[in-house]
């Protein structure tokens, strides 16, 4: 078990293209669950790659157990790793697949074999299985046999490349609580790479938001949800996402749907000191309250996205050109074509720099 | 039938969509047919003169009745000896040596490249462009030299040369396609060279081997230009064993026909043993 920690970690992969990851600073303590997540093209997985040791180092250096790790080969680094298709080997079985690192170390065969059906079992991997070629597992099965393979090693990082984006949505959301839940259990430090931000938080003990080569904000699930540093974060995390309207600041507020929205002093003398004339909002939808004609935010409903549970209201606010989702009771929603209103909390207002996209008065 | 979708079976009806789609698998058809007989007749010619009596071998128009003997493969059977071991050892040997230098070679040009690896397979190939008669002159000295003249290890080494380059550029293309992932977590797990050789890329690339291998069988076995020029008793090979069956005077046709069947009749077994591993698809359920 160990501490994970990238110092200025760069990799450029062609000269005069931006870096893949570009000075990335980060800290995974011993045993934490720490997620990279970010839209594809962010460099999350780059950034794996960089800790696993199958990408170079262009800058800035990685350590594991404050051990400075960035020129040791991987198969010294004490990781496993996780691939997102699985990478087993076709030919060899499962036993032979779980067990390929310790026959590597030279583990003697019965250790080996103890092993093998100590992670088959952590794994509810059937005993018969065992003798069985990855072809002839289902998708769910090789999933686990590519964990216990990682598992087996007994590393001291778990690292793991999208490795649910193989399966259907319900096995997913099955083996998702069942890796977090194994994570915990064996309590090694585990690097989690996914695109997925329900995924990133329901599994994370803290998550990292990568976009272009830069990490945007890594914090607990719960923060980054209710604190986004930026507009990217903002908008990344939380399903539906958050909206982000850019409207015109007036005297205490902002003009929203032809009403002023008041906005914090806080936000305001931000506003003012940067100079800016206009700023984007951000209402979550379930922020979004409706209100039988009373609230100050009119608009129509365009289109009803029923969940069940709840529903989402896809609704033009007057005088504005993009769409707002807001999140409504299920039972009774109001029908398209029908108009609407909200009432919003001024605590529940995000204000984003228009052009940089920084939090004001966070 | 009234359970059949409107769609489905308006699309059976002979629309002129539908003309046309027919039509065009028949045309497809024939000229695959006509292309398949074009070659296959001569191979089925050669196989019934082997059977005719020398005398009805050479008739204008040919004799399609006829007692069929086998005094003809008799004759081939009682002189081929020396020359279907000499055919075997080089064949089997020369092909051993190309699967035994193009699979490091491959890996060196392909999985781990080597610096200049486009210039090392250019060569390789460029071995190629020169017409081997340009070359015949200098091997006859050199093998004169080493004393290697009518040697069966003349022949060895020189159908290894020969296959190497195309083998090399197969078995490369094989490699290319072993999923990158499979390497790097052979390389996670800590398998040196030889272990990601032997262990993880050599089972997945198999299948290209037996083709590579059936490639070099065929080449080498019917190879006669060097076997001519360089050998004439102790390591004659089949191809000249054909040549020796042609007599200065008298009829021939049925006797040569004869003994070209039985020359092919090898090469022909492997491919269709290699077939099986050649249509299996590499890497199958490596991915997913």
């Amino acid at each position: 078990m160990a501490q994970v920690r990238y110092v200025d970690a760069t990799r450029v992969y062609a000269k005069g293209t931006p870096p893949a990851v570009d000075a990335l600073d980060l800290e995974v303590k011993d045993g934490e669950f720490m997620v990279l997540v970010g839209p594809s093209g962010s460099g999350k997985t780059t950034a794996l790659r960089m800790l696993a040791g199958l990408e170079p180092l262009d800058g800035g250096r990685v350590e594991i157990g404050e051990k400075d790790v960035t020129w040791v080969p991987p198969k010294d680094r004490d990781i496993a790793l996780v691939f997102q298709n699985y990478a087993l080997y076709p030919n060899k079985t499962v036993a032979e697949n779980m067990g390929f690192a310790l026959k590597m170390q030279h583990v003697p065969k019965d250790e080996r074999d103890r092993r093998v059906r100590e992670a088959a079992r952590l794994l509810d991997l059937d005993e018969q299985l065992l003798s069985r070629k990855p072809k002839q597992l289902s998708g769910g099965q090789r999933q686990r046999v590519a964990t216990g393979r990682a598992i087996v090693r007994q590393p001291r990082v778990f690292l793991m490349d999208e490795p649910l984006s193989n399966l259907d949505a319900k096995l997913r959301v099955q083996t998702r609580s069942q890796l977090a839940e194994l994570q915990r259990r064996l309590g090694i430090t585990t690097v989690y790479v996914t695109h997925d931000q329900t995924e990133a938080m329901t599994m994370g003990h803290r998550v990292a938001v990568l976009s272009s080569g830069k990490l945007q904000q890594v914090d607990t699930p719960r923060q980054l949800y209710d604190n986004p540093v930026n507009q990217f974060v903002a908008g990344f995390i939380g399903s539906p996402s958050m909206n982000l309207q850019t409207v015109p600041l007036t005297d205490g507020g902002a003009r929203l749907a032809g009403k002023v929205l008041p906005l914090p002093a806080a936000v305001r003398t931000a506003a003012s000191q940067a100079g800016l004339r206009e700023l984007v909002l951000g209402i979550r939808p379930e922020h979004l309250h409706l209100a039988d004609g009373t609230g100050e935010l009119t608009g129509e409903v365009i289109l009803v996205e029923d969940l069940g549970s709840d529903a989402l209201l896809h609704v033009r606010l007057t005088g504005q050109a993009d769409q707002v989702v807001a999140r409504a009771e299920g039972r009774t929603p109001p029908g398209p074509g029908q108009p609407v209103t909200f009432h919003v909390q001024p605590d529940d207002v995000f204000a984003f720099h228009p052009v940089t996209g920084t939090r004001l008065a966070g | 039938m009234s359970a059949v979708p409107l769609r489905a079976r308006r699309s059976r009806e002979p629309g002129p969509q539908r003309v046309r789609e027919i039509s065009g698998r028949v045309g497809w058809g024939i000229v695959a047919w006509v292309v398949g007989i074009a070659f296959f007749l001569p191979v089925l010619w050669m196989v019934i003169t082997a059977f005719k009596p020398e005398s009805a071998a050479e008739t204008w128009p040919p004799r399609f009745t006829f007692s069929p003997t086998v005094s003809q493969f008799r004759l081939v059977f009682s002189g081929w000896g020396p020359y279907v071991t000499h055919s075997v050892i080089a064949t089997v040997g020369s092909t051993i040596l190309v699967l035994l230098l193009g699979v490091p070679a491959a890996y060196a040009l392909s999985v781990h490249p080597v610096k200049h690896w486009r210039d090392g397979l250019f060569f390789f190939i460029s071995t190629k462009m020169l017409p081997i008669v340009a070359v015949i002159g200098p091997l006859y000295v050199i093998a004169l030299k080493t004393q290697l003249l009518d040697s069966i290890w003349l022949l060895i080494i020189l159908y290894t040369a020969m296959n190497l380059p195309l083998a090399i550029w197969l078995i490369r293309s094989f490699m290319l396609e072993v999923p990158s992932e499979l390497l790097e977590a052979s390389e996670l797990d800590g398998a040196g060279r030889i272990r990601e050789i032997a262990e993880v890329i050599l089972p997945l690339v198999l299948p290209g081997l037996a083709s590579t291998a059936l490639i070099c069988v065929i080449f080498a076995w019917n190879e006669l230009f060097l076997a001519l020029n360089l050998t004439t008793t102790n390591a004659a090979t089949m191809p000249m064993f054909l040549i020796s069956s042609v007599p200065q005077e008298g009829l021939y046709i049925a006797h040569l026909s004869a003994a070209a069947t039985v020359a092919s009749v090898p090469v022909i077994i492997v491919g269709w043993i290699a077939q099986r591993s050649l249509v299996r698809g590499l890497a199958l359920g490596a991915i997913k």
